[in-house]
């Protein structure tokens, strides 16, 4: 992650897409979303810390 | 009550193709035993036996008047409940979809398996909407175990692993969308087909991440896998992803054994991370196969990273209106680790999805030297019930979402693998992928049949059902 971006807060993020997505959150919920969001956050940097795929197409057929 | 194991697939269709024993006999055996065993190990949730029973009358009526018995002839078999059953709302392991219309007619390898003279049971206990590797059910109660009682099936195809270790049936179908087919084959000790993407058709099935969703059998026998494998082939337009290849018998190639073929075990990912006894099960296999080789399929642990994204991604997708009216009604597990995926940022799946093309060529590669890739299926044995970490490498771990590691680089793009089972010691079995290229699944059922016949993997019913 880039030093110029701000720590990434669950707890904020949550509560803003909530109101984007139209999802009603119990408070007594944040604590195991926020987790989530915090392990999801953690395998998209692996992800985008991976080999370079400029000009590759999403490839969800197989037929070889 | 019987002393004896109850028979497999193969022996059943050729006992009733050749009029030796009745398909009513069979299918009345079988809810018999479903009556007496399933309070134990609750794989079943929806038991058909006025449908089985009619069903199978009508067979043994054709077959008397000499109608030709099908491969499958009065085969007794059960679905995950997620396939539709004409008449049933199809559940998929959850409470809200119970309210569903119900299904207006079978899902299309349940069609194919009864044109083959099998016969339907039931459905199947499994984790809410799929998204799971315990066989824990909150709705339905948990699947348990047959081997072990107080221990996990495994899942998400739970029941469909306890049926048959249990011996309720010698035939289930299950789903694998990221390793839901072969954890319960690893854990209740039977084998497993995860097919590839694309080979057999899910229409006529509730679907959990359309990316990653795969069905295929799950049997106490390669022969069986085989038969009822060949039996489901073919395109299906109902599913956009099936493909259009003609079917691809494997049966007539069944005994050609492994000789002449390449054999490696993954090592790198696939050979940390995991209990002692899953890389002993793997070295075992190795040995009986004389498999001496090593291959690192690259950038593994980013796959499974991929693999958790799009699954969490598309899963949410397809529940964002049931997240939205009934949240109250989902497994609390489920919901919040769907909730989190709804937020995933676009940008993240689509380069997972891209990433997804990069490492499926990069394994491809591979398959250019070495036909076939063993590897561990899980990473320990089958945990006890309600258990909910795990200690892996000296790491504790939340165990839900760690028990697939081994899987999900693997169906991440879509290569088919069969899951044996491997029994070290007198205690509770483990798995091992049988992996190998694209539409090659003659391959690793070739190679499962001979570490079958060779005694390396076994899939006995458990002592609670003789």
């Amino acid at each position: 992650m880039s030093e110029a971006t701000s720590p990434f807060d669950p707890e904020a993020y949550a509560a803003a897409m909530s109101a984007l997505l139209a999802l009603k959150l119990d408070p007594t919920w944040m604590p195991a979303i926020t987790a989530n969001l915090r392990v999801l956050a953690a395998a998209a940097e692996l992800v985008n810390g991976g080999p370079p795929c400029d000009g590759l197409d999403a490839a969800p057929r197989f037929e070889v | 009550m019987s002393a004896t194991a109850p028979a497999d697939a193969a022996t059943i269709a050729a006992d009733v193709g050749a009029a030796r024993s009745s398909a009513r006999t069979v299918v009345a055996e079988a809810l018999d035993r479903i009556r007496r065993l399933d309070g134990r190990v609750n794989a079943f949730t929806d038991i058909l036996a006025d449908r089985a029973l009619a069903r199978a009358d009508r067979l043994d009526a054709a077959i008397r008047g000499g109608v030709p018995a099908g491969p499958l002839a009065g085969v007794p078999f059960a679905v995950k409940n997620l396939i539709d059953i004409a008449g049933l709302p199809t559940r998929a392991g959850s409470k809200i979809n119970r309210d569903r219309t119900p299904a207006a007619r079978d899902g299309a390898l349940v069609r194919r398996l009864e044109a083959a003279g099998a016969i339907l049971l039931g459905a199947l206990n499994m984790g809410e909407y799929a998204y799971d590797f315990t066989g824990e059910n909150v709705h339905d109660g948990d699947a348990h175990n047959p081997h072990a009682l107080d221990h996990m099936t495994g899942g998400s195809s739970g029941g469909s692993g306890a049926a048959l270790a249990a011996g309720l049936v010698p035939l289930t179908l299950g789903s694998d969308t990221n390793g839901s087919i072969r954890v319960p084959a690893a854990f209740c000790g039977c084998f497993g087909l995860k097919p590839t993407y694309g080979r057999l058709t899910r229409a006529g099935s509730f679907p959990f991440v359309g990316s990653l969703d795969h069905l295929g059998p799950m049997a106490r026998s390669v022969t069986d896998l085989a038969l009822a494998y060949d039996a489901m082939q073919g395109p299906d337009t109902d599913d956009p992803v099936a493909t259009a290849r003609p079917p691809d018998p494997v049966l007539p190639m069944l005994d050609g054994g492994p000789g002449g073929l390449r054999i490696a075990v993954a090592g790198g990912y696939f050979a940390r991370g995991g209990d002692p006894d899953a890389f002993a099960a793997v070295a075992q296999i190795a040995d009986t196969l004389g498999a001496r080789r090593t291959v690192e399929l690259p950038e593994a642990h980013r796959a499974r990273a991929a693999a958790y994204l799009i699954t969490a991604a598309e899963g949410a997708t397809l529940h964002l209106e049931r997240l939205r009216t009934r949240p109250q009604d989902f497994d609390p597990a489920v919901r919040d680790r769907l909730i989190a995926g709804a937020m995933i940022p676009a940008p993240h799946v689509e380069q997972a999805q891209r990433f997804r093309r990069w490492y499926r060529d990069a394994v491809l590669d591979l398959f250019g030297s070495v036909d076939v890739i063993l590897a561990p299926t899980t990473p320990c044995r089958a945990p006890k019930g309600g258990q909910t970490h795990f200690v892996l490498d000296g790491t504790t771990l939340p165990l839900r979402p760690n028990i697939g590691l081994f899987t999900q680089p693997i169906s991440f793009i879509g290569l088919p693998v069969v899951a044996v089972p491997v029994w070290l010691d007198a205690g509770l079995p483990l798995g091992v992928q049988v992996i190998v290229a694209p539409w090659r699944e003659d391959l690793a059922l070739r190679v499962a049949r001979y570490l079958e016949t060779s005694g390396s993997c076994a899939a006995p019913v458990a002592e609670l059902a003789r």
